[in-house]
């Protein structure tokens, strides 16, 4: 594949070296002067010295024919835009943009720029993960393909709680896909297979279906977030 | 009607005390604090107590936004020195908060030509400046 990568910093330096090893094609465009002659001795050619927000940046670094563009510059407004037009200008099919800041996420939703990436959310999610008693932990979302997974812990006393998978009232949407018990290894579970309080559910779901998920799980949602 | 100003630099800041002037009420976002000292070296009594708003913080972050009020903007001017910012924080305003008119300061005359083809009420300084020198040229 032929891959535009706009941003030479750790992330983008990092993933560059990567993607060559695997095969790819690739232009590395980087602004700052000190750092893309850094660049450039370790990758030659493959580095390109620009604001990648510059259209003819873009179209000298061949954004035409990419397959994919990744933006991962350290700034929101910068990856959107290179985005935006990349999918919109230059017909770019794939796009990938790192979010800086998890506040700024729903920006990069709101104008079609998916899949954001924030490493902190990632974070985040990793740290709600480990805390006891966390709710919802949404561990994939591939909202692209209008999927996502997510582990939930399963409350005393909820409806699922003591109910073989088969017997869950899940919405048409749903399925659990693992079950993780609190003391054992977990596993991909059978229709027949027991579900019982302080297990650990894995669930892929369509977007949306979160709360009718977890309303099978949890008795109040509130009161664990 | 109501303006909001994003952005309080040389062109900012003329245009919100432009506006205040013409009976306008205008609130001014700004990253930085600085920028009042601004608005109020051309506003007797203080840009604040003549009735103008300030808001600091980062455009993109949604609640920056709202504090500097834009869910009660009529018009929304991005006007700040970053061509990605004010064309990302147009589309922000037009297209979640429904402001109604939402313009848009692009230096770049190649991005402003796209933006303006995608529908952005783009304002272009320099491809004036452009102009007005072609035109010296052709005298």
């Amino acid at each position: 594949m032929f891959m535009v990568i706009a941003g030479g910093g750790k992330v983008g330096l990092n993933l560059a070296r990567e993607l060559l090893e695997k095969g790819h094609e690739l232009s590395l465009i980087e602004q700052w002067r000190q750092r893309y002659i850094r660049l450039e001795r370790e990758l030659e050619h493959v580095a390109q010295y620009g604001d990648a927000t510059e259209l003819w940046v873009l179209e000298r670094a061949g954004v035409a024919r990419a397959d994919m563009v990744i933006a991962v510059t350290g700034d929101d407004e910068d990856n959107i835009l290179i985005c935006q037009v990349a999918k919109q200008k230059y017909g770019v099919e794939r796009i990938i943009a790192r979010c800086n800041n998890p506040r700024n996420l729903e920006h990069f939703k709101l104008l079609g720029i998916e899949p954001a990436v924030s490493a902190t959310d990632l974070i985040l999610n990793l740290i709600e993960h480990s805390l006891p008693g966390h709710g919802l932990v949404r561990l994939l979302d591939l909202s692209g393909d209008q999927l996502e997974i997510i582990e939930v812990e399963v409350h005393a006393g909820a409806p699922a709680d003591g109910k073989r998978v088969a017997e869950v009232e899940l919405p048409e949407g749903s399925r659990v896909i693992s079950l993780l018990p609190r003391d054992a290894c977990g596993f991909v579970p059978k229709d027949s297979s027991l579900i019982r309080a302080g297990d650990e559910v894995l669930v892929i779901l369509d977007p949306g279906l979160e709360d009718a998920v977890m309303s099978q799980f949890t008795v109040d949602r509130r009161a664990n977030v | 009607m109501f303006v909001l100003v994003l952005g309080a630099g040389r062109v900012g800041e003329r245009v919100a005390r432009f506006a205040m002037a013409q009976g306008h009420t205008v609130s001014v976002l700004d990253e930085d604090p600085l920028a009042l000292d601004r608005l109020d070296a051309g506003v007797e009594d203080g840009w604040e107590s003549a009735g103008g708003r300030f808001a600091v913080g980062t455009a993109l972050e949604a609640a920056a936004l709202e504090a500097a009020g834009i869910a009660e903007a009529d018009l929304f001017i991005a006007s700040t020195n970053g061509d990605n910012t004010n064309i990302v924080m147009a589309q922000v305003a037009k297209e979640r908060y429904g402001v109604e008119k939402v313009l848009c300061r692009v230096a770049d005359p190649a991005r402003a030509e796209w933006y303006e083809s995608q529908g952005l009420n783009v304002i272009c300084g320099t491809r004036i400046a452009i102009s007005l020198f072609e035109n010296e040229l052709r005298a």
